[in-house]
């Protein structure tokens, strides 16, 4: 075995990675960051697609530099060990599709499943429907695996190719860099920027993505996954990644509590409605995308940073589905539910059951 | 003769779960997994521990990784 020892394959190694996140993630929130969102990867992808205009939601509009450093984060360990291998062909047009309906169950609910634990860890018990969503999406999901389902092989590509996404992410961050809010203003000559409400409040820009390095990095070394610590636990009772799930939700909690941001209760909760049902459901949609996707958003990102092709689709999905989330009305606002929501979880949902009824291993 | 399972371009849970149908299904004391990105590598290893088989070698060949393993 001559393969250079990862000491974040380890049990220690992803539950010190959810400590981290754990740790990181709340101090976002005193450095700036919303509420109960120190990093949503779901709400940073979509205030990304308001930032270039894709959507006109004026309160959820900034480029978010961790979104950037996730993916640069998890290129430069992907690079430093090896682990860069480009490669792309897995039914790549369903994951488009799979990140689209993902982004509207999470804009529908208010979060991605990182975001769900850091809001349990600050108190807000609108979580927990959220939370019982992700774990009933992601059991149909197991459903479909244990009979076959699968979207086939992908196939090696050249370094270049695997290297678009975080390109893409480095163009951002350019254009971050050249065009910075002008004080007071909506929009410069090209990037458009809150001036009030979530996309206003953020941590200053470099404190933003040397957090999402860090922890780009480490999730890159510890294959940390919130779906997939479900889905293992399901499929095959083994509680790995799920430990560093934990670790992130009781260190959050712990830090939260310390620094006085837990507020428990679930009336007034920052960015949040009340709407069990569908805080349940949104998140049973979105679990059920990423289980059929292989992974969480931060995981795609993740993926998109070491190579992975098809991940980086998924986030563009994401990204194009927080697009269609706040131009037809279907994500949610601290007021409820957004007036097409409803309709747009039951298409999705009615998609994901499609996708893997169809997509098994004997029709490929 | 172990019995080889092909999880080349697959991602992870697929290699684990052919990796588990082929020792349940298979009454074979030794396996041959092949995988090609580090994560199924890690992941078919600890499943291969968690039934209690042996991990014997892992070796990389062009962007292969071979994982032998052993019934316990």
């Amino acid at each position: 075995m001559k393969q250079i020892k990862n000491i974040f394959a380890g049990t220690w190694g992803i539950v010190a990675v959810g400590v981290v996140i754990g740790c990181l993630a709340p101090l976002l929130q005193l450095w700036g960051n919303p509420g109960n969102m120190g990093v949503c990867v779901a709400c940073f992808e979509r205030d990304i697609a308001g930032g270039l205009g894709l959507h006109r939601a004026a309160v959820v509009q900034y480029i978010r530099p961790e979104i950037i450093g996730f993916v640069l984060g998890s290129l430069l360990a992907a690079l430093l060990f090896r682990e860069f291998r480009p490669r792309v062909g897995s039914a790549t047009i369903v994951r488009f599709f799979l990140g689209v309906f993902a982004m509207i169950g999470a804009l529908v609910f208010l979060g991605c499943p990182w975001r769900a634990a850091l809001r349990l860890a600050g108190g807000d018990g609108n979580a927990i429907p959220g939370l019982l969503g992700l774990v009933a999406g992601i059991w149909i999901g197991t459903f479909f695996l244990r009979n076959g389902y699968n979207l086939g092989r992908t196939q090696r590509t050249h370094g270049a190719a695997g290297l678009m996404m975080p390109l893409f992410m480095a163009a951002l961050l350019v254009l971050l860099l050249l065009f910075p809010q002008i004080p007071g203003q909506d929009k410069n000559e090209l990037l458009f920027y809150s001036v009030k409400g979530p996309g206003s409040q953020h941590a200053p820009l470099f404190v933003s993505l040397a957090v999402g390095l860090l922890i780009g990095f480490v999730a890159q070394r510890s294959r940390f996954c919130t779906m997939g610590a479900i889905r293992d636990l399901l499929l095959f009772r083994q509680t790995h990644l799920l430990s560093g799930f934990l670790a992130l939700i009781v260190t959050a909690f712990v830090f939260n509590f310390l620094v006085g941001q837990f507020k428990p209760g679930f009336e007034g909760q920052p960015v949040a409605h009340t709407m069990h049902l569908w805080n349940f459901a949104g998140m049973a949609l979105s679990g059920l995308a990423y289980c059929l996707a292989g992974g969480c958003p931060g995981r795609q990102l993740f993926l998109a940073g070491e190579g992975d092709g098809d991940a980086a689709v998924f986030v563009l999905g994401m990204i194009i589905g927080a697009a269609f989330g706040h131009n037809f009305g279907l994500a949610s606002s601290p007021a409820g539910l957004g007036p097409y929501g409803i309709p747009a979880v039951v298409v999705g949902l009615v998609f994901c059951l499609f996708v893997g009824f169809t997509m098994r291993e004997k029709t490929v | 003769m172990a019995k080889t399972v092909d999880a080349r371009g697959l991602s992870c849970p697929q290699p684990v779960i052919m990796t588990l149908d082929a020792i349940k299904k298979g009454g074979g004391e030794e396996i041959l997994v092949l995988v090609d990105n580090d994560t199924a590598k890690e992941n078919v290893a600890r499943a291969l521990r968690s039934r209690g088989w042996q991990v014997v070698s892992i070796e990389e060949k062009e962007g292969t990784y071979e994982i032998a393993g052993r019934r316990g």
